[in-house]
């Protein structure tokens, strides 16, 4: 046997291990059979066979290196999306007054505890349990699939964890149209719902092999701008417009008062947080440990940072001053437009769907609270709801073969893509409004959904939860 | 005896508090104020919504004196606090009818000081 040809497979076979970390599936399989022909072609039959196990057991290395990774990924950024709970809960303290910061604490707290069970006990198994007519998943309840026997088993528990994050998500992005004037108990069995049933059909449909993933050109939401931001969105319209505005909110004539947040570093603390956990969010939607995370934090990081610069400028060209808070609103809108399209688009269209993005944030928020009158104290209906559809919209006109496979209308892909997603965000929006309707008037005609005025008068602090958040400091409110 | 109550713009205090000290003042009392005067307040903008603020923030400044400190007190005040612009402040003079210093229960012009 040639010294230096076994030295060259041996070689070989390591750096295919090495390489196998990193997407091993396309290239060991192919790369084992041609380093086996390589060596058979011109070896002795013994050392051949030899070498043949050589080669299984690097192989089986490189998976068990791969299996490592997908797992410490998907937890990593499973942990960093459940770091969006402060950071929601921190943007909506800070935009509302200090009498009902307690009471925010407390949405924000409860809707993923409470979320965490529901989830679950039921949500899951609808979410990605064994298909009933392309609408609901019908198995995997409590985590039935779950077990410590093997690799399948095992799994379920990492993918669970990174499923349940998002399921609070979407929840928790309610709590901000709702701010300020929502009975606690109501809320908390709105979270139970929405964890349970609501979100979970629809992340279903879309990511759960349900009638939306299963078009002849399935829609593209990689990381939820439909299934989590927009249901989040839709939902916070409902709740908003069951439970009315703030008082002192609208003037007799309509006209539209500003309520100001008490606590602006606190707001944008909490963006900050959130821009940080949404690189688990959306890199972590590849479930595995792929070379493809590093395309999608860039596009993430740059629809961002131009969402937010969209939303400047178009706030300091419309109220001439750089308002913080819509430059804020702007990162987000930026985020959640991008997180459809995350993987299919190039970083130069990443910047186009969040520049967008951040412009329609300002008239989404401006329209809805001074046209519909629907009090948002957060924005969260635009930023969620509106660039939530943008953003999955966008994936129709600007994704290109080049990054995800398949091709958008303004990359010679035609309409086809463009008319699932639309469909997709059609469907959700409809689904959304009418259970969400239905679920807030049930809620509210039965144990209660609004506090009473002279409780909203004094915070929910003190009517809800019997404490201050602020106790030793001088709290001056006049409204 | 009198009272001295003078609403300032929060960015002169320190400038009057030094001037106050030098010739010898250095007795008063300081707290945060809204208020407005006749320009009625301004307009700020939150969320794309014009809001009218017109309760400024102001500081308070209370100081009581002997007759005989009094010109001396207003005149650096007036001195002190005046930039030439709107919303400088205003200075209240009132009569004051006793005064007592609680430890040693002094009371009249030895307890002001
Ligand atoms: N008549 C008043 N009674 C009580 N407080 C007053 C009165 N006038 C002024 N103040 C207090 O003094 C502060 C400063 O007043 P300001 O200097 O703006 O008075 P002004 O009459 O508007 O004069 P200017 O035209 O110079 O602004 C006010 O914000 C308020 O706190
Ligand atoms: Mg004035």
């Amino acid at each position: 046997m040639n010294l230096s040809r076994f030295v060259f497979s041996a070689v070989l076979l390591l750096s295919l291990g090495a390489h196998g970390v990193l997407g091993a599936e396309e290239t060991t399989g192919s790369g084992v059979e041609t380093a086996i022909m390589a060596v058979s072609e011109t070896s002795e039959p013994a050392s051949i066979q030899n070498l043949a196990q050589l080669v299984t057991k690097a192989a089986e290395a490189a998976g068990t290196a791969q299996d490592s990774a997908n797992w410490v990924w998907i937890l990593l950024a499973a942990f960093l999306v459940m770091f969006m709970q402060p950071g929601f809960a921190m943007l909506e303290a800070g935009l509302t007054r200090s009498k009902n910061a307690g009471n925010i604490m407390m949405k924000n707290l409860m809707d993923f505890s409470i979320g965490s069970i529901a989830y679950f006990v039921i949500g899951f198994g609808i979410m990605f349990g064994a298909d009933k007519l392309g609408l609901f998943g019908s198995d995997g309840f409590l985590l039935s699939a779950a077990n410590t026997a093997g690799k399948e088993g095992m799994w379920q528990y990492a993918f669970w964890m990174f499923q349940v994050v998002f399921a609070a998500t979407a929840a928790t992005i309610v709590s901000g149209a709702m701010a300020e004037r929502t009975k606690f108990v109501g809320y908390l069995v709105y979270s139970v719902c929405i964890t349970m049933f609501v979100y979970p059909v629809v992340g279903h449909w879309i990511w759960g092999g349900g009638w939306l993933s299963t078009l002849e050109t399935p829609m593209v939401d990689f990381a939820g701008s439909t299934v989590v931001h927009s249901v989040g969105g839709w939902l916070a319209l409902c709740g908003a417009l069951v439970l009315g505005p703030r008082l002192g909110k609208y003037g007799p004539n309509g006209e539209s008062k500003a309520i100001l947040g008490h606590n602006m570093p606190l707001a944008a603390l909490g963006v900050f947080i959130l821009w940080f956990a949404w690189f688990g969010f959306n890199a972590g939607s590849t479930t595995e440990a792929s070379q493809s995370i590093g395309l999608i934090s860039v596009t993430t990081n740059l629809a961002a940072a131009a969402g937010a610069i969209g939303a400047m400028i178009t706030v300091w060209i419309k109220e001439k001053k750089p308002d913080p808070s819509m430059s804020l609103n702007g990162v987000l809108a930026g985020l959640v437009a991008i997180t459809a399209g995350c993987a299919n688009v190039s970083p130069g269209a990443a910047i186009a769907i969040g520049f967008i993005a951040g412009i329609l944030v300002v008239f989404s928020v401006e329209f809805i609270d001074q046209v519909l009158h629907v009090d948002d104290p957060v924005g969260a209906i635009s930023v969620h709801g509106v660039c939530g559809a943008w953003g999955t919209l966008a994936v129709g006109l600007f994704a290109s073969k080049e990054f995800g496979g398949i091709a958008g209308l303004f990359n010679g892909g035609g309409l086809a893509l463009l008319k699932s997603q639309l469909l997709g965000v059609v469907t959700v929006f409809v689904w959304c409004m009418v259970l969400g309707t239905l679920l807030f008037l049930a809620i509210k005609y039965t144990i209660g959904l609004r506090v009473s005025k002279e409780d909203e008068l004094r915070g929910l602090d003190i009517t809800e939860h019997g404490v201050e958040s602020y106790g030793g400091f001088q709290i001056f409110t006049t409204d | 005896m009198k009272l001295i109550i003078a609403y300032i713009q929060p960015q002169r205090l320190t400038q009057i508090k030094e001037a106050l000290a030098k010739a010898g003042i250095c007795k008063m009392s300081v707290t945060n104020a809204l208020g407005c005067g006749q320009q009625m307040g301004y307009e700020e903008n939150y969320r794309g919504v014009k809001l009218s603020v017109n309760l400024l923030k102001k500081v308070r400044l209370e100081i009581a004196v002997t007759e005989e400190y009094l010109k001396k007190t207003v005149d650096i005040i007036l001195e002190a606090a005046n930039t030439g612009s709107i919303g400088d402040g205003k200075i209240f003079v009132l009569e004051l009818a006793e005064c007592y210093r609680i430890r040693t229960r002094e009371k009249g012009k030895v307890a002001i000081g």
